[in-house]
């Protein structure tokens, strides 16, 4: 099985309050350096059946629909495995 | 004759008894709905009631805008059908492009439980027309994504057409862009709003005001009248 990884981030002109929570929360832990934070959502699919154009095509709509909010949220569809290690299937 | 209202029931909706309360109060005949269920039962509106439907787990409303009922309410919507989203109702009527913009967690992080005033912005929608406009009223807000937003287009476009059909007063209780509490369509047939009128509805309860009634008495109205 293959796995697509689908990355939903904030649009840059977007409020992001957690973000800022955790950055704020980095120098008191002993973390300097750290200008800006920007917290996003990270999905794993586990594809069955090869991840070709079609089935990419599907996740796209999938993520552009339902995984994301593109009126606040962008996008970013990769394939990450085309196959797991050690899977015998 | 009086109008069946409607109240959509979400796993994990809270307010939906509330909701059909407030509109029995109103005089309307109120009509539990069924998110599986693509039936609306022939009501003449549809009111999307608060709380954390499918536990808000992707984003507030996400999921819930693609359950059976939702698929007849955005198609009767834009055939002209009056719809009101209370709080997480907002969120579904957003999240399902029905009203433009986007709810996102609140500025300061936490849950909000307040009376909150606001002044009603437009009152000619289907669901505001027994108020007046620049009329103040006060009425629960209990949220955590309540933080109203869209791009400066979307929002010099709502304003222009009159779309922002409430504003918060005195404070602004989550970070909403220009104090955005509530927006309607361009027909004004659906309204969306994070405030919660089904609460402040009976002197007894809540704020021991009776602000919100307006909306189901709004929408009684123009549904026995026409």
């Amino acid at each position: 099985m293959a796995r697509v990884v689908v990355d939903v981030m904030l649009k840059p002109e977007i409020l992001d309050p957690q973000g800022q929570a955790v950055q704020r929360a980095l120098p008191r832990l002993g973390f300097d350096g750290i200008a800006d934070v920007r917290q996003g959502k990270r999905f794993e699919l586990e594809v069955e059946g090869p991840v070709d154009d079609a089935a990419l095509a599907r996740i796209h709509e999938m993520a552009e629909t339902f995984l994301a909010n593109t009126v606040i949220e962008d996008f970013t569809v990769r394939v990450e495995s085309t196959e797991t290690a050690g899977a015998s299937s | 004759m009086t109008a069946r209202i409607g109240v959509v029931t979400f796993p994990g909706t809270l307010d939906d008894r509330d909701a059909l309360r407030a509109a029995r109060l109103a005089g309307a005949e109120p009509v539990s709905l069924w998110h599986r269920d693509k039936d609306l039962k022939q009501v003449d509106a549809v009111v999307l009631a608060g709380g954390f439907s499918y536990g808000d787990y992707l984003r507030a409303g996400a999921i819930s805008r693609f359950s059976p009922v939702m698929e007849t309410i955005i198609e009767q919507a834009k055939a002209g059908m009056p719809v009101l989203g209370i709080c997480n109702g907002f969120q579904i009527l957003t999240e399902a492009h029905l009203l433009p913009g986007a709810m996102l967690r609140n500025n300061h992080l936490h849950f909000i439980c307040r009376d909150q005033k606001l002044r009603v912005e437009n009152a000619e929608t289907a669901w505001t027309s027994d108020y007046t406009r620049g009329q103040e009223i006060e009425v629960p807000l209990k949220n955590m994504d309540g933080r109203y937003v869209a791009d400066e287009r979307t929002l010099d476009e709502l304003e222009a057409e009159g779309r922002v059909a409430f504003r918060y007063l005195d404070v602004n209780p989550n970070g909403s862009l220009r104090d955005i509490a509530g927006i309607t369509n361009a027909a004004g047939n659906v309204v969306g709003l994070m405030p919660h009128p089904e609460h402040a509805v009976e002197p007894l309860i809540g704020t021991g005001k009776t602000d919100g009634l307006g909306f189901f008495t709004s929408i009684l109205k123009k549904l026995v009248n026409a």
